[in-house]
């Protein structure tokens, strides 16, 4: 196997796109190393991206926030206006795994590795994300939702490298909030899990909103529906009872040992419910 | 199969080695360095027996590939103590008796200390939380949680005394 740790995206493109065999990017290595060990794949070449310019930092930009697909989720906690911003999509990078994991894994290789019940995706959909993607056909930008095609599958194409996941500016009074179910209270993987970010318009009625739901469907689930239940509204009982009724109805989950169908579905509502209202009250302690 | 050239460092000394692009920090440690205090339970980054400090950041060392160490910091559990004298964790860990078999201890002691840098008054919520990614098999944590936070108290006294010495130079 060879290991190369190229220090230009010019250079990481043309080994990826001109690779022969199997050929990973490496970042924080946390899905990539156990699949290697484990014999679930045996790749020819590996690019570790972590030397590449700029990679590493989260820069505050014109638009957002731009988070380098090699920072460790456990620079997100670090990063104060990161986490006065976007403090569900933050809880939710920093749930996955020990500290020992969140000082390697990244919320880029949490996307690309594209698990149904990767933690920080539906927190990055809800909060309209953006992956920024360097390949041979030059640099782009896609939501996050658009990158997972299934289950371990993403639209990328060979030589794509998403370099950067971006965070939109925050319009006052929002915020946002990520909640999932395990069995335990640390150091497991969703069984299912939502993701709402809002924003308040006069007297606090939610003026936007999205949802997003993790572990119940193939791939990551945004909820417009859900979204609708809860825009005009204060969080009413008869508005959560829509979102909560929208989301089990977008549920297709599967059924295993660490839940049902039924217990997915109805729990996923439940999730989301709550994490409606964290995100309220976090808009409306905001100026 | 061609080996990769490494330059790092190791608990302050510069070392060198030759690995396969496949080996592991851990691999790197344990067979190229002679460096066996971290120890191999799962191999996926459940277990912590494996943790070192990477450029000051806590890692599992399975999950590092040894090339990955090119230019950077690494310390590991044999790098604790200062000559004979024990660091307060593992002097602790001692007293308490929280090891029995000692398989998981480095990992502990190295993740246990990665807490206190930061730290030095951990509540036994935080302790617990701090360790979560570290696996025993033998003791049950709460010996290993109470000897942490003696050491606790042990390193609050010490960064209090080098307070005190340090006022009285500046007087």
């Amino acid at each position: 196997m060879r290991y190369e740790a190229p220090t230009s995206t010019r250079e990481a493109i043309a080994l990826m796109s001109g690779a022969k065999g199997d050929a990973y990017l490496l970042a924080g290595g946390t899905d990539l190393l156990v699949r290697m060990r484990g014999e679930f794949i045996d790749p020819d070449l590996v690019v570790d991206i972590k030397r590449l310019p700029g990679i590493q930092e989260i820069r505050k930009t014109a638009r957002g926030f731009s988070i380098g697909a090699g920072v460790p989720c456990a620079a997100l906690g670090r990063h104060k206006p990161l986490l006065r911003a976007w403090p569900g999509v933050v809880e939710a990078a920093q749930l996955i795994g020990s500290d020992q994991i969140q000082g390697r894994c990244t919320i880029a290789g949490n996307l690309c590795n594209a698990s149904p019940a990767a933690d920080s995706v539906p927190a990055l959909v809800a909060a309209t994300a953006k992956a920024v993607i360097v390949g041979p056909g030059g640099r782009r930008r896609l939501a996050v939702e658009k990158i997972i095609t299934g289950p371990g599958a993403t639209s990328l194409g060979k030589g794509d490298i998403v370099s950067a996941i971006e965070l939109p500016n925050r319009p006052p009074k929002s915020g946002d909030a990520y909640l999932r179910f395990i069995p335990r209270t640390e150091m497991d993987i969703a069984v299912c899990s939502a993701g709402v970010s809002l924003t308040l318009g006069p007297r606090n009625v939610v003026k936007q909103a999205r949802v997003a739901l993790g572990a119940v469907a193939p791939t990551v689930v945004l909820v417009p529906k859900a979204a609708r239940a809860i825009v005009g509204t204060r969080l009413e009982d008869d508005a959560l009872q829509r979102l909560a009724a929208a989301c089990e109805a977008a549920c297709s989950p599967i059924d295993d040992k660490r839940g049902t169908v039924e217990f997915r579905t109805e729990v996923a509502g439940v999730l989301a419910r709550r994490a409606a209202v964290i995100a309220y009250e976090r808009a409306r302690k905001k100026r | 199969m061609k080996g990769i050239p490494v330059s790092t460092t190791v608990n302050g000394d510069d070392v060198e080695f030759v690995c396969d692009g496949r080996e592991t920090l851990l691999d790197v440690l344990r067979n190229h360095l002679g460096l066996i205090g971290a120890k191999e339970g799962c191999g996926t980054g459940d277990c912590g027996a494996c943790s070192v400090m990477l450029d000051g950041q806590l890692v599992c060392s399975c999950l590092v590939l040894g090339a990955e160490a090119e230019g950077r910091e690494i310390e590991t559990v044999e790098g604790m103590a200062d000559g004979e004298k024990l660091h307060p964790l593992q002097q602790r860990f001692l007293e308490h008796a929280a090891l029995q078999c000692g398989i998981c201890t480095p990992g502990f002691l190295i993740a246990a200390k990665a807490l206190l840098d930061h730290n030095s008054s951990p509540s036994e919520s935080e302790i617990r939380y701090a360790l979560a990614g570290n696996l025993c098999r033998c003791t049950g944590y709460d010996k290993i949680v109470r000897a942490v936070r003696a050491a606790a108290g042990d390193v609050r006294r010490q960064q209090k005394a080098r307070a005190r010495r340090k006022a009285a130079a500046q007087n």
